[in-house]
């Protein structure tokens, strides 16, 4: 019986249980290291109560949410409010299947092919990616339309126009990387960004594209409805936008989701611009350790960003996406394919 | 395997699209039209055309269905009208003849087509072509490189219709 069980098999499902957990925990920690940052910033001190340094308060969070009352509004729509926090969940959990985080390995010769870090190496993965997110954004609408709440209603609408306009710039930003690469893989890309120019400069993306990086991070806080970006949730308008009648679980589900979009969307910035898992100093197969570094230092910037810039108002967010984000966007992708053609 | 999730994901498109048709709701048609592209997309990866899949959830379930969700929402109408006596009731006797007569060439279009594609698909050797992206976009910019740019300026028409449909009056 033993001999038909493949280890490569088990390794792999080893990997996405380990995977899936760690995205769980990172929501956890972006929940601690938020309301820590914060309170720094705010000269206050923060959770300090629960664990080490506050570290376990997300945990306590989520214990008292497990055992709150689950309400639904009477004039709610019962299945579609039942179902959007479910969408906005799986969307952000699937959207990181598909990232490299490491290279190959055999986990020190106990396995016969090496298996590589990353949850499925599909050869189209950053289309895959940019589906997925624009299917988290239904798990926002429904949310907002079926709640039969206008506070909800508005924030869901928010939600969309605001992705609509921000989708644009992101997907011209992800093809000029594609393009410079010449693949679609994320593996592929990472592996062409390896080696140095003049031995000592990372042969990275964002120095070949500083404006398609700025562009993709500008589009990337919006399409998750971070702060300053956060219109779809503006409590000073809005109450608390789209999930506004939602408490319990499936409020937590909405608020996992956006953590997770948050590390999906970093984790996706380093792959493209930040050549992924390859760094100096440490050996390939500890790769990941500076893949971790990365995405760590792009959602430190997130949380610092969110705490230090006052929210737009929102015709001017639109007029930004529409009249300078993807007209400079449009430009950055007609010039990256001149210069492709031009230096082969 | 294979034909497992075959009939796993054709079952769930079939189901998903009757029920677009059956439902009152028209929040719910969207939201099983949502499902019955997606389990198209998974026919599609079985078929070994993950691109094709791809691009069936971005264009058809992501853009244009938002967009949908948009118009459901504005207007919304929370159950569909009570539809009338009888169809020849609402469109008058001589609509009824200009669709008929539509529906015959339109069937007679798409058989047309059907048998013509069937036959060159069994016969010559297709395989690896739909997989693969760069030969996608070759056969897109040499092949069909004229029904590729007439399609974009069908689409920039409705673009400009939309654009001056949308436009307040100045009078």
């Amino acid at each position: 019986m033993l001999q038909y069980i493949n280890p490569n098999i088990v390794a792999h499902l080893g990997l996405i249980f380990i995977v899936f957990n760690l995205l769980v925990l990172s929501a956890a920690f972006m929940v601690w290291l938020e309301r820590k940052v914060c309170a720094y910033i705010q000269d206050r001190v923060g959770p300090n109560r629960v664990g080490y340094e506050g570290a376990l308060q997300p945990f306590a969070d989520v214990i008292k949410l497990l055992f709150k009352e689950e309400l639904r509004p009477k004039a709610a729509d019962a299945l579609l409010f039942a179902i959007a926090p479910i969408i906005s969940a799986c969307a952000a959990f699937a959207a990181f299947a598909v990232i490299p985080f490491g290279t190959e390995t055999t986990l020190f010769g106990l396995l016969k092919d090496p298996l590589p870090l990353q949850v499925a190496d599909v050869n189209v993965a950053v289309l895959v990616i940019f589906a997925i997110t624009s299917m988290g954004i239904y798990g926002i609408v429904i949310a907002g339309w079926s709640s039969n709440s206008k506070y909800s209603l508005l924030g869901g609408l928010r939600s969309s126009a605001q992705m609509i306009s921000y989708e644009l710039s992101y997907g011209l930003a992800l093809a000029a990387v594609i393009m410079l690469a010449g693949s679609l893989s994320l593996r592929d890309i990472v592996m062409a960004q390896s080696g140095a120019w003049w031995g000592f400069i990372p042969k990275w993306y964002v120095f070949l594209q500083p404006l398609g990086f700025l562009i993709y991070m500008t589009a990337g806080v919006a399409e998750t409805n971070r702060a300053p970006f956060d219109f779809p949730e503006a409590e000073q308008e809005l109450v608390a936008g789209y999930h506004t009648e939602y408490s319990s679980m499936s409020f937590a589900l909405f608020f996992l989701a956006e953590y997770v979009n948050m590390v999906t969307v970093s984790a996706v910035a380093t792959s493209l611009y930040l050549g992924g898992w390859l760094g100096p100093l440490l050996p390939s197969w500890l790769g990941w350790l500076w893949f971790l570094l990365k995405v760590f230092l792009l959602l430190f910037f997130y949380v610092w960003m969110r705490w230090t810039l006052p929210r737009y108002r929102y015709d001017q967010l639109m007029e930004f996406g529409w009249k300078y984000l993807l007209p400079a966007a449009v430009l950055n992708l007609l010039a990256t394919a001149a210069l492709v053609l031009w230096l082969g | 395997m294979d034909v497992i999730a075959f009939y796993v994901f054709g079952a769930i498109a079939i189901a998903a699209s009757l029920g677009v048709v059956g439902q009152r709701n028209p929040m719910h048609s969207v939201m099983l039209l949502i499902s019955s592209f997606g389990a198209l997309a998974g026919l599609y990866v079985i078929l070994d055309a993950p691109f094709t899949a791809v691009t069936q959830i971005i264009i058809y379930a992501g853009a244009i269905m938002v967009l949908f969700l948009f118009v459901v929402m504005l207007l919304n109408v929370p159950r569909e009208e009570p539809a009338p006596a009888s169809l020849a009731g609402m469109l008058g006797p001589r609509a009824i003849k200009a669709a008929a007569v539509l529906s015959v060439v339109m069937g007679a279009e798409l058989l047309y087509a059907v048998l013509s594609i069937a036959q060159s698909f069994f016969s010559a050797g297709h395989a690896g072509s739909v997989s693969s992206v760069a030969n996608i976009g070759q056969a897109l910019f040499t092949k069909h490189a004229f029904a590729f740019e007439v399609t974009s300026i069908l689409i920039l028409v409705s673009m400009v219709g939309a654009v001056v449909l949308a436009q307040k009056e100045h009078r």
